[in-house]
């Protein structure tokens, strides 16, 4: 079944760096001990017999609605720009991402 | 390849589907719009916003899947693939991980031995693609475009079935051949509609286990396919020649150095952290709408090829290079119903069209001469209005625009061909005149020259005798 992970401050700051969250030295003891604690619940989950219950992808008993395909936005970039800390020529600019 | 090594290339191919709308927005999905006038709210992922799925996307990625023998995904699923990028801006990639809706299948690839092999498919899905960063220099900073955010795409997913770096463009052809066949794509490289990533890995010969494989991402054009897969199993043997080991890495191409190089890694750890997308529902495809897809699906390449040499008769090679591409079958097909002739309409295909359309660099779509003028071409040869020489004279007037029919070229240039007698004996009677000499031979027994003869009468026409009546009118006279 499922990997046998044991939850230190490692790998609570590794979650946290995949999740871009800065996490405070002082929090890593109070957070190491709440994820083993969801982990815990989800190991106890997993022990249930699921035999012959098909997966749940959504708990609604219903399928999704479609869209007809048309173009039905039209150019807004100036508004949605306002908002935008820094931009120029129509580009969003971010700190410098490379390659 | 030293007899030493073996090459495993697996391709992940990005196929951008040819919809006008958005996968979860109604933003358009034109190229070359001004940045950002093209991303929505949902595009952008600003707070709120939900997706709502476009109809379109379904049928196309259907009939791929029956177009290469897959299971077809009754319910459809989405799940969010996570990480951070700025040309992402919701966080996350919408996707399918559990539940694909196309499941397995293969296709023959033809390669250039004459052979062909079967490379399986473990899969394709349906995602959103991201939007473009642009690393120029805006003061230290990275220029965002997020126009092609949320373009729906088809990630088809191949076995690690081919052993070399021309299998792999072989199959990537095949399968750019087969979604623009199903107008799936429109296919369009320069502008991204197909992008490959490539695994590739070595393993010494007879081993069973593969090697540690590379990934090479976004190469967007089969010559660079090729350079890349090349480079990089270079790269890899001289690693593992001299003892090392190859590091799995994801590796960027650049056709300026023709070189791989490691990309900066987007997370520390490749965990995409998957969860089911909350925000749509499972995608219900019944048998109903399977049949409806496949009862509109066109025929196929494949199919294609073997009409042409079963039905009319043309060789395994001019059938494969006709069906090859849509665009060049379609135009051949006119071309077979306005001359009733598939043997001359694919000589004149594959022999004067495909090297004009070469020299000038065009498309098929966009050739000078239509099907139409070409047939009638044809036609004229057939019925004896042209020599086959001639024609070649019409055929470069109209690529240049000199008239808007070949009827109309051969007229006002006074093209039709001399099969009037009367009016050939006299032309006849000189050139023998001209060359008592090459008469005294011929008819003391050297016969070819009879060749001679009909070349001379021929040239003093402007080609526009019937060669085979001036043949015939020479004998009698000369015999």
């Amino acid at each position: 079944m499922a990997d046998e992970v044991t939850v230190t401050e490692e790998v609570v700051k590794d979650v946290a760096e995949l999740a871009q969250l800065k996490v405070a030295e002082g929090d890593l003891e109070v957070l190491t001990a709440g994820m083993k604690t969801i982990l815990e619940l989800a190991e106890q989950m997993q022990s249930v017999d699921t035999t012959g219950v098909n997966p749940v992808s959504n708990p609604l008993d219903a399928t999704q609605r479609l869209r007809a395909d048309e173009v039905t936005e039209s150019d807004q970039h100036e508004l949605y720009q306002s908002v935008a800390p820094e931009t120029e020529d129509g580009l969003y600019l971010v700190p410098r991402v490379v390659e | 390849m030293s007899a030493q090594w073996e090459t495993v290339i697996g391709l992940e191919i990005h196929v951008q589907l040819s919809t006008d709308s958005k996968i979860f927005s109604g933003a358009s999905t034109a190229f070359g719009a001004q940045p950002n006038t093209q991303a929505s709210a949902v595009d952008l992922g600003l707070p709120g916003v939900l997706p709502v799925v476009n109809e379109a996307v379904f049928p196309k990625a259907v009939s791929f899947g029956l177009a290469i023998g897959a299971d077809i995904g009754q319910r459809s699923c989405f799940d969010r693939k996570n990480y951070f990028y700025p040309d992402l801006p919701k966080g996350y990639q919408i996707t399918q991980m559990d539940e694909p809706i196309v499941m397995g299948g293969s296709v023959d690839i033809n390669l250039k031995d004459g052979s062909t092999k079967t490379i399986r498919i473990t899969r394709a899905h349906l995602e959103e693609d991201a939007g473009k960063s642009l690393h120029e220099d805006f003061h230290g900073m990275t220029g965002i475009d997020l126009n092609r955010a949320g373009t729906p795409l088809l990630e088809i997913v191949s076995e690690p079935d081919m052993r070399s770096a021309e299998e792999a463009v072989a199959y990537a052809r095949t399968i750019h051949q087969l979604v623009t066949y199903l107008s799936v794509s429109d296919g369009n490289m320069a502008e991204g509609s197909l992008r490959c990533d490539a695994n590739v890995s070595l393993r010494k010969r007879g081993e069973e286990t593969y090697g540690t494989r590379t990934e090479t991402k976004n190469v967007n054009s089969f010559r660079f396919l090729e350079q890349a897969i090349k480079h990089e199993i270079t790269r890899q043997r001289e690693i593992l020649e001299s003892g090392g080991r190859v590091a799995q890495e994801t590796r960027l191409y650049d056709p300026d150095k023709n070189e791989t190089r490691p990309m900066r890694s987007k997370e520390t750890a490749t965990d995409y952290r998957y969860f089911p997308e909350p925000d749509l529902l499972p995608v219900t495809i019944d048998e109903a709408f399977i049949n409806r897809v496949r009862d509109r699906m066109p025929e196929l390449p494949g199919q294609k090829k073997q009409r042409y040499t079963e039905m009319w008769q043309l060789s395994d090679e001019d059938a494969g290079l006709i069906s090859s591409d849509l665009g060049l079958a379609t135009y051949f097909e006119e071309c077979v119903s306005a001359t009733d002739d598939p043997t001359l309409s694919a000589n004149w295909v594959r022999g004067d069209l495909l090297a004009a359309l070469n020299r000038a660099e065009l498309a098929i779509e966009e050739s000078p001469v239509s099907a139409e003028n070409l047939g009638q071409i044809i036609r004229r040869i057939k019925d004896g209005t042209i020599s086959g020489k001639i024609a070649k004279t019409v055929f470069a007037g109209l690529w240049e625009g000199k008239a808007s029919s070949a009827d109309e070229y051969i007229e006002v240039e006074g093209l039709i061909q001399v099969s009037d007698s009367d009016a050939l004996e006299p032309v006849i009677d000189k050139i023998i005149a001209d060359n008592p000499k090459q008469v005294e031979q011929y008819q003391a027994g050297k016969t070819k020259l009879l060749g001679f003869f009909v070349g001379q009468i021929m040239k003093e026409t402007g080609g526009k005798a019937n060669p085979q009546q001036v043949n015939d009118l020479v004998k009698s006279k000369l015999d």
